[in-house]
């Protein structure tokens, strides 16, 4: 496969200044505060990058975490840096929008193992000077939440309104929610499960695999070489991203239309439109994602099991909350199915949380929680007007603790 | 309150239904309350208006559930045959399931989940006893279409009617103690309380039951 990217150079080091010097803010944690992980080893120093969108109330009460999922960053609602493109998710967060910026103050960090200025394999290792690569510890999704509670006291943001994320950020949500009980008013996890599936550990594997195989990637070591696995982790981000849609949604936008030609070629060229639009996918993928940050935060996907901390039963998490849930799925998402989200429901159920759970018919996929979905939008507006009456939160001139 | 007040416009300037406005009445403020098969959410935004009651719903159609959510409410997409086995026991004061027991699988069974994830139990149903169900089905030989049942027998979700004397015979085999039983008319007028069970049998078109499992020690009002 060619891959061509005629400013190669200019987008790796546009990649790589925002490593280490992100245009977001960034809070640094020194070596007196290391961040003690779940594979038993110190991570010090640190750092959490991240966006804010509208003010924080006096009283602190109107904060929403908005946690990622696995490929995006902190950029949530203003124009990502290296791609020059709009908030991932800006069709929802912003004034007057579900998640209205004129009555919450808004957050979204960068995970740790990421590469868009918090910490991760393609940050500087403080003891050799070079980057992390492989040396960088394994990080788990609970990791991730740790850091993220770092922040909060940084911000001093003793409970947050909400915590709100899809796919790999509802991880975090239940992750908060589980370990943080009194620190979250409101949970929204979104398209996602309490502990990744056979199979969704089966296509990281592929993802990595394929990184893994790209010569360019040199044992994590590309860094110093200059280069980068373009074509591996392009690989891995076309076989993922067949998984974020669906069989309707590839059908109805590309049927077997060919690419820019009137019959097949009988050439491995991209003779299909949809061939031509994964070979995009892979390459503008490359261009603002560290390979080695792909396989950190896969492998956090893998290791996540909520149930583990929990003696097995996944009901045990939740024991004693007093947050309010909306879980939300989506009916064609085959990635992160229904099932899971109602597993987490029984669970919330068997400790008589307050739970609502809403399945959105879409035939858009996993990826329709990143799109405009009336009902989908409509469900998170209202849940979340209602708890902010429930919290005391004025309406949207509000100051009120 | 008087009954104008009864029949006072609530929220969105809907007139409650009458099984409802019974049932607001017999919950106490404040209390926590699982009404299964909570619909577009009616009642449990009655209840919160006019008991400040901590409430959640189970609905089995997902459009009326996605209402629910985006009103506010807590609601999951789920039903009462398959999803009650995942609640604690007592965790509510009341479990409320209404006009909704003759469209499940398992009423007994139901009941008996009732029985036990609520301190005290409500249940209203359409009375398959009433008059003019007997008299549709005598003289005019086919299963009734009333007001009160307006499906026709393969379009209706009713699987399981009953009569308010087969309600009170379940109850008693699922060690329900009754605490309280009304019928409404056709008008949604109440039955006189000093009816005979017959006569409510007859003349009642609803019924609303309010239970306890008389299997566990008595809650306290």
């Amino acid at each position: 496969m060619t891959v061509v990217t005629p400013d190669l150079k200019a987008s790796t080091s546009r990649r790589h200044s925002e490593v280490y010097k992100p245009s977001s803010p960034v809070v640094h944690f020194d070596a007196g505060a290391p961040l003690r992980l779940a594979c038993q080893q110190d991570l010090a120093p640190f750092s959490i990058a991240y966006e804010t969108y509208g003010e924080l109330n006096a009283a602190k009460s109107n904060a929403i975490l908005i946690c990622h999922a696995l490929t995006a960053d902190q950029y949530a609602a203003s124009q990502h840096p290296i791609t020059g493109k709009p908030g991932w998710w800006e069709n929802i967060i912003g004034p007057g929008k579900p998640i209205d910026t004129d009555r919450f103050y808004v957050i979204c960090s960068n995970v740790l193992g990421g590469c868009m200025g918090s910490t991760g394999p393609a940050s500087i290792n403080p003891k050799t000077g070079e980057p992390y690569g492989l040396d960088f510890p394994v990080i788990t999704i609970g990791d991730m939440v740790e850091g993220q509670a770092r922040l909060m006291d940084h911000l001093g943001i003793d409970q947050l309104f909400a915590v709100i994320g899809g796919s790999m950020g509802g991880m975090q949500v239940l992750e908060w929610a589980s370990r943080f009980k009194d620190r979250v008013f409101a949970a929204v996890p979104i398209a996602t499960a309490a502990w990744h599936s056979s199979q969704n550990i089966a296509f990281d594997e592929v993802g990595r695999q394929a990184v893994m195989a790209d010569p360019e990637w040199a044992g994590g070591n590309y860094y110093a070489a200059g280069k980068v696995p373009r074509n591996g982790l392009a690989v891995a981000r076309m076989a993922a991203h067949i998984t974020y849609l669906s069989e309707e949604a590839l059908h109805r936008k590309f049927g077997r239309t060919l690419q820019d030609r009137s019959s097949l070629t009988f050439s491995f060229s991209a003779d299909f439109q949809v061939e031509s639009y994964l070979r995009h996918q892979g390459s503008t993928f490359v261009d603002r994602f560290d390979a080695n940050s792909y396989l950190y935060i896969t492998r956090a996907l893998d290791y996540f099991d909520l149930r583990e901390s929990s003696d097995g039963v996944l009901a045990n998490a939740f024991r004693g909350t007093s947050t309010r849930f909306c879980v939300v799925s989506f009916t064609s998402d085959w990635l992160y199915p229904t099932r899971e989200s109602r597993r987490i429901v029984q669970a919330l159920n068997a400790v008589a949380a307050n739970v609502s759970f809403v399945e959105i018919e879409t035939d858009k996929g996993h990826d329709a929680f990143l799109l405009e979905e009336p009902m989908f939008f409509a469900t998170v507006r209202g849940f979340l007007n209602a708890a902010a009456v429930k919290r005391g939160l004025a309406a949207r001139d509000g100051t009120a603790g | 309150m008087s009954a104008s007040d009864e029949l006072q416009l609530i929220g969105g300037g809907k007139t409650p239904r009458v099984d409802h406005v019974l049932i607001a009445e017999m919950v106490e403020a404040g209390a926590r309350v699982l009404d299964v098969g909570c619909g577009d959410g009616e009642l449990l935004q009655l209840l919160a208006e006019r008991k400040g009651v901590d409430g959640r719903g189970v609905e089995l159609e997902r459009d009326k559930v996605n209402a629910c959510v985006a009103h506010g409410l807590a609601v999951v997409q789920g039903d009462a045959d398959h999803d009650l086995d995942n609640y604690p026991d007592q965790a509510f004061d009341y479990a409320i399931l209404s006009l909704t027991i003759q469209a499940t699988r398992q009423p007994k069974t139901v009941l008996e989940n009732l029985l036990r994830i609520g301190r005290r139990v409500i249940v209203s149903f359409p009375n398959f006893g009433h008059w003019q169900v007997r008299t549709g089905l005598l003289f005019g030989g086919r299963m009734p279409v009333t007001d009160n049942l307006p499906d026709l027998w393969y379009l209706t979700p009713n699987a399981h009617l009953c009569t308010i004397r087969d309600f009170a015979d379940l109850c008693e085999r699922a060690h329900a103690e009754v605490e309280q039983a009304v019928a409404f008319n056709a008008y949604g007028t109440r039955l006189p309380i000093k009816w005979s069970l017959s006569m409510q049998n007859l003349f009642g078109e609803k019924a609303v039951f309010l239970l306890r499992s008389s299997a566990r020690p008595a809650p306290g009002r």
